[in-house]
């Protein structure tokens, strides 16, 4: 059973984004870059799919500056077998689009029996790729999975839903995006980090895809960045002698100068 | 070159999805801007009657898509109807809803006419009659200006944030025969709670938990929405430790909420709850520790234990109802 795991580098949740002079892309140089948590999941559970069906191999997929070699490196120390990175300098200010049909052209010419996205990256939240994906390759999506099983050709999912969830079935080869609950993503062991080193990363250009000229390509584009408006938070304290004072003293508030509730 | 507005309403069993409406709202908006017609589709079963409800918001002309075979949401039979819609009818800008399934069909249908997409709008402007889409970037970090090649400009708007308005119109319902494409997954089960729930990313107040719940007891904070209309949401800590489902996280790494009112609950403010729930109209704070982050967020600060003040809180509401 062949995995595609489709992974994408980010900027830490954590850390401090900001305009380059540009005004349309962001300073790369002090950003510490992680995999896209929800693509963590996915390395994680082809993982476990492929310990389970005792063979195949994991593939880890990724677009992007060359610099996402590093998270390929990790996903290789987790356990996956071997990494593809499309790099190009025509990918630098690319849009969703782009990187679903570059990730469509390589898919194109590999084996696969299932890939495994996110169902978005925290970082552009788009939530495009892997319906654009599933379409453009003709296999079944099935989104923000907690539970799978594969038999006979067929996977079946939990998918979740407002209010619940709903089991869904699928015949190979399909998609899936992972939610949150799916695993625990395992940490890489040292003896596999070291064992990553040796693994093969195979890094392709546009040209190398049968892909060209970007500008074609891009279809959403960005004009400007901002930072937000800064929120301005009032601040109250909610005095009283005690939590019932408090709880009181808030209501109030709320409902005569915030004029809610 | 076509200055028509198309909205797809997205519709349940249940009904509209509140981010329907205010879909069709800035519909309308956008069309009298451009001095174009406004087109709602609605693709469902059981949908004839009510997909004339939209004509209150502004859409003067509903297509509607009612067929047995579309009850559960598949999109492929969708993203083909669809298709097919916007062909016959082209717009020059398509809007949709909020929810998981209408950015699927938004990214499915952008990449079948490769025409430019943008999920989570914000606010949308206008230059030389081409949209131009506000959205949010990193988490709510930055926000990016963008424009979308191709026609239709295929937009995606953010859950709580495009006020609706009414706006009757006579509107003219054209019924459409289904093409019904093979669907590539089956159901096999559906495990739902079957509740009259608000929606977490629609809901007017939110009542979030975190750390300081101790528990998965929310009985509290349950009470407290249920009193209020709102809907119950949880720090990133909650639902690791598995007091609360994976759906109700709050946060950069969860759902995105924008509600009137959002009170935090033991959460100390961590910046990827932050980006979840900073564009609030109004923050409450509840914590017992004065230093925590979250109280330079909130409007209303209440330091103390969460435990009595929301008993007391849900009292004093109790008492004026």
């Amino acid at each position: 059973m062949d995995i595609v795991v489709l992974m994408k580098q980010v900027p830490d949740t954590a850390a401090l984004i900001q305009i380059s002079e540009d005004n349309v892309s962001i300073k790369t140089e002090d950003v510490k870059w992680v995999i896209n948590p929800y693509d963590e999941l996915a390395v994680e559970e082809a993982i476990r799919i492929r310990e389970k069906q005792g063979g195949g191999k994991v593939i880890i997929l990724t677009a992007g500056a060359g610099s996402a070699s590093a998270t390929i490196r990790t996903a290789l120390a987790m356990g996956a077998d071997e990494g593809i990175l499309i790099s190009d300098p025509a990918l630098e200010n690319s849009d969703p689009q782009i990187t679903a049909k570059v990730i469509a052209a390589v898919l194109n010419n590999v084996n696969f029996d299932l890939i495994i996205a996110g169902p978005r990256a925290v970082d552009d939240d788009s939530s495009y790729v892997p319906a654009a994906i599933s379409e453009y390759l003709g296999v079944p999506l099935l989104s923000t999975v907690i539970r799978q099983e594969i038999s006979n050709g067929k996977i079946q999912c939990e998918q979740t839903v407002q209010d619940g969830s709903i089991v869904l079935e699928a015949n190979l080869p399909a998609i899936i995006t992972t939610q949150r609950g799916l695993n625990e993503p395992r940490y890489p062991s040292l003896a596999n980090i070291m064992k990553a080193k040796k693994k093969s990363i195979v890094t392709k250009t546009l040209a190398d895809i049968g892909l060209s000229s970007e500008q074609k390509l891009i279809k959403t584009k960005i004009v400007s960045l901002a930072y937000p408006p800064r929120r301005n938070a009032e601040k109250v304290i909610v005095e009283g002698a005690s939590a019932e004072e408090k709880a009181a003293r808030l209501l109030n508030l709320l409902q005569d100068k915030a004029g809610i509730l | 070159m076509s200055n028509n507005v198309m909205v797809f309403a997205g519709y349940t069993g249940a009904g509209f999805k509140k981010s329907a409406f205010e879909a069709v709202s800035e519909g309308r908006r956008l069309a009298n801007r451009l001095n174009g017609v406004l087109t709602a589709v609605v693709i469902g079963s059981g949908t004839k009657e009510t997909a004339l409800e939209l004509a209150r918001y502004g859409a003067d002309r509903i297509l509607t898509c009612d067929h047995p075979a579309l009850e559960d949401f598949d999109p492929d039979r969708y993203t083909a109807i669809l298709t097919d819609i916007v062909k016959q009818y082209p717009p020059a800008i398509l809007l949709l809803g909020s929810s998981y399934n209408d950015k699927n069909i938004a990214a499915r249908l952008a990449a079948r006419l490769d025409t430019g997409a943008a999920t989570e709008c914000l606010e949308f402007a206008l230059d030389s009659d081409r949209l131009v889409a506000t959205r949010p970037l990193y988490g709510g970090k930055l926000m990016a200006q963008v424009t979308l090649e191709g026609t239709p400009q295929i937009a995606c708007i953010r859950s709580n944030v495009f006020p609706i308005a009414e706006d009757m119109k006579a509107a003219e319902q054209v019924m459409i025969e289904p093409n019904l494409a093979e669907p590539k997954t089956r159901v096999v089960e559906k495990k739902l709670k079957n509740s009259d729930k608000v929606e977490l990313t629609e809901a007017d107040v939110v009542i979030s938990g975190g750390r300081g719940m101790g528990s998965s007891d929310f009985s509290l904070l349950e009470k407290l929405a249920e009193l209020l209309g709102g809907a119950v949401g949880a720090s990133r800590t909650a639902v690791d430790e598995g007091w609360r489902p994976y759906p109700d996280q709050v946060g950069q790494t969860g759902k995105v909420v924008s509600p009137k009112l959002y009170v935090a609950c033991g959460i100390s403010g961590a910046m990827q709850h932050l980006a979840g729930m900073s564009s609030s109209e109004c923050i409450v704070g509840i914590n017992r520790d004065p230093d925590a982050p979250i109280f330079n967020y909130a409007d209303y600060c209440v330091v103390d234990d969460l435990f009595k003040v929301l008993p007391a809180l849900i009292e004093e509401i109790k008492g004026q109802q």
